[in-house]
């Protein structure tokens, strides 16, 4: 069970959700601790993603307090709640790229909405973006039907990173990449969080993620946090479900 | 992390000039920091030695990170010796990564000049004669489809046909109905008001008679369901297209005008008579009401006068009309529905000129029939 932290960014107490008669979260707790990137694991239709979405606010809850960057979300007032998000980025699982922009546009979108800066500045800094997560500025100009899986997630990234967020939400950022690919983006994760000082919270089911990137790791079972704690105490616990994610087959090739 | 606003201080010692940074280069202060770099470059030239010290900075990112990198270019690029000291071990990475940026400015691909528009309207024009291809490539193969399902009928798809005869005509009932009543209303008002002016008020009966039966109820009809069907047809055909599912369809080894477009096809050629028949039976009906509260005509008067007034021919006529205008909006339709491309402008383009083609090609149809029937006497 997560613990009390003092320094979290995120906190989650007693969050229950319900779609008609089913219970999705049932009094989950949850803390991101400050600068960690958190990887997210859980069975398929456990609720990764609808606690993604409840945490920024796509999702209504029956009950329960969510805390980023200290601030209640229900409590606060709208602009408190711009403030909030202005401070994260979020890559959705399938990109969702703005289909009638091209990708400058795309990049570019939140910050000429935010900040009232130059032409030059935009471009520019769409061109360090695109470099930071591992694009040549010539895919600028074109349209998001023109891009690869990959080019997508790493230009959503490259959005979701353009304000210069202190927290950015991934939702299964490495799904649909090829292996090398999966690696590359991992290692990108890595280094952002390195040099931005960036809090990541992965909802992933990829295993090499889970031993490369993230810090720590939460595992989402029947509503709750089941688990929660590094690579080592995730082999070492005796849960059914951890001991065949940790110790299956796949999971026996990515150790070696 | 306290933040205060961001300075840039310039110290001279000596020969060299020191701009110290201070304060917060984020994304927030992002104007006012470009504001000062821009004032800052001017510096180029007057010293040989320019220290950028950023050691002050109590909080840097991207915004922050790359304007201190383009200072220090513009002024390396004037000759200046500019060097960025006091930089931190945390932010070291980050100004290590803007400094692999690649400056030079994009140029923006799509210019509006007087050659790009007059070019756009050549296309247009010649875009015309393509649109006829399709549709009757379409045609073609819808017919084709057709030809296929009644050599073997178990590929008939029935459920998709009554699933969505229920959808254009069922469910377009109340709305065609409200609406040619209205009409048939007005008509009869209007005809009433001016022929009264010269003693003709009986009259009012032959015109919303032959109007309505002959003209107004298949076009008004045709009209909405262009508006109501085909529009829906293009929207749900362009989002399978966008979301790669008529490629599984194909790939399946499926053809798509048999599952997809053939029964659609089908329930509008079925709908739009039936539809056509009841907006003019309420037409008639809201113009006999007017004509009879309005006008003092009482309905058996109005019976007797229609009677003698019409003929069957006139039903005939409009009613045939009927399929072949449901036809025309189902290809246009479809037409633009598998032409969708990947972005949701796209879809929301080829919409709108589905309804606005269809309604030009019903319009267009409905004067080619008004020169055959009138050329064959009925």
């Amino acid at each position: 069970m997560a613990g009390e932290i003092s320094d979290a960014i995120i906190r989650v107490r007693d969050i229950t959700v319900q779609f008609g008669k089913m219970r999705v979260l049932d009094g989950l707790n949850l803390d991101v601790k400050r600068g960690e990137i958190l990887g997210f694991v859980g069975p398929s239709g456990a609720g990764k993603s609808v606690l993604t979405r409840t945490i920024i606010g796509l999702v209504p809850k029956l009950s329960g307090r969510i805390e980023v960057f200290g601030v209640d979300l229900d409590a606060a007032s709208a602009a408190e709640r711009r403030g909030v998000e202005r401070r994260w980025g979020i890559l959705f699982q399938q990109g969702a790229l703005f289909s009638s922009l091209t990708v400058r546009q795309n990049i570019q979108f939140p910050v000429r909405e935010y900040l009232n800066v130059s032409q030059r500045l935009l471009d520019e800094i769409m061109v360090a973006k695109l470099g930071m997560v591992g694009l040549r500025p010539e895919v600028a100009d074109r349209y998001p039907s023109e891009l690869s899986g990959g080019m997508i997630k790493r230009v959503a990234l490259a959005r979701a990173l353009a304000l210069d967020p202190e927290l950015v939400f991934l939702d299964e950022p490495t799904s649909g990449l090829d292996p090398i690919g999966a690696g590359d983006f991992d290692e990108l994760v890595r280094t952002l969080q390195r040099t931005l000082g960036l809090t990541v919270f992965m909802v992933t089911h990829d295993l090499d993620s889970l031993y490369t990137a993230c810090d720590r790791i939460a595992v989402l079972g029947n509503g709750k946090i089941i688990a929660a704690g590094s690579i080592a105490d995730m082999q070492a616990s005796q849960h059914p479900w951890l001991r065949q994610y940790f110790h299956g087959k796949r999971a026996r090739a990515v150790m070696g | 992390m306290v933040s205060g606003n961001p300075t840039l201080e310039r110290i001279a010692r000596g020969n060299a000039l020191a701009l110290c940074a201070t304060g917060a280069w984020t994304a927030r202060f992002a104007p006012v920091l470009e504001r000062m770099v821009a004032d800052a470059e001017k510096l180029g030239g007057t010293r040989p030695n320019i220290f950028i010290d950023v050691s002050r900075v109590s909080k840097l990112d991207t915004f922050g990170a790359w304007l201190i990198e383009r200072l220090r270019r513009s002024l390396t690029q004037g000759g200046v010796e500019a060097q960025i000291a006091g930089l931190s071990a945390n932010y070291s990475s980050l100004v290590d990564e803007v400094r692999r940026v690649k400056a030079e400015p994009i140029v923006e691909t799509d210019r509006v000049t007087i050659t790009g528009m007059l070019e756009q309207i050549g296309r247009s024009v010649a875009g015309v004669g393509g649109t006829l291809v399709g549709l009757i490539e379409m045609l073609g193969a819808v017919l084709a489809a057709a030809g296929h399902v009644l050599i073997r009928p178990r590929g008939f798809r029935l459920t998709s046909t009554i699933h969505h005869l229920e959808q254009v005509c069922w469910r377009a009932v109340p709305i065609v109905v409200l609406i040619t009543f209205l009409i048939g209303c007005i008509i009869s008002q209007q005809g009433i008001f001016h022929f009264r002016k010269f003693g003709a008020d009986i009259f009012v009966v032959d015109m919303l008679g032959v109007l309505v039966l002959r003209e107004i109820g298949v076009l008004l009809v045709a009209i909405m369901v262009a508006g109501r069907s085909g529009s829906a047809y293009t929207a749900e055909l362009g989002s399978m297209k966008m979301r790669e599912e008529i490629d599984a369809l194909r790939t399946m080894g499926f053809d798509p005008i048999e599952v997809l477009i053939l029964p659609r096809m089908l329930a509008l050629v079925l709908a739009l008579p039936i539809l056509e028949f009841l907006g003019a039976m309420a037409a008639l009906y809201g113009g006999g009401l007017v004509a009879w509260l309005y006008g003092g005509v009482d309905p058996e008067a109005f019976l007797l006068r229609l009677r003698d007034a019409i003929s069957i021919d006139h039903f005939i006529v409009g009613i045939i009309k009927a399929p072949v205008m449901a036809a025309v909006i189902g290809i246009v339709a479809c037409v633009e529905g598998l032409a969708v491309q990947g972005s949701a402008e796209s879809l929301g383009q080829h919409t709108t000129s589905s309804v606005v083609k269809g309604i030009f090609f019903v319009i267009v149809m409905d004067g080619v029939f008004a020169i055959f029937f009138a050329s064959i006497g009925m």
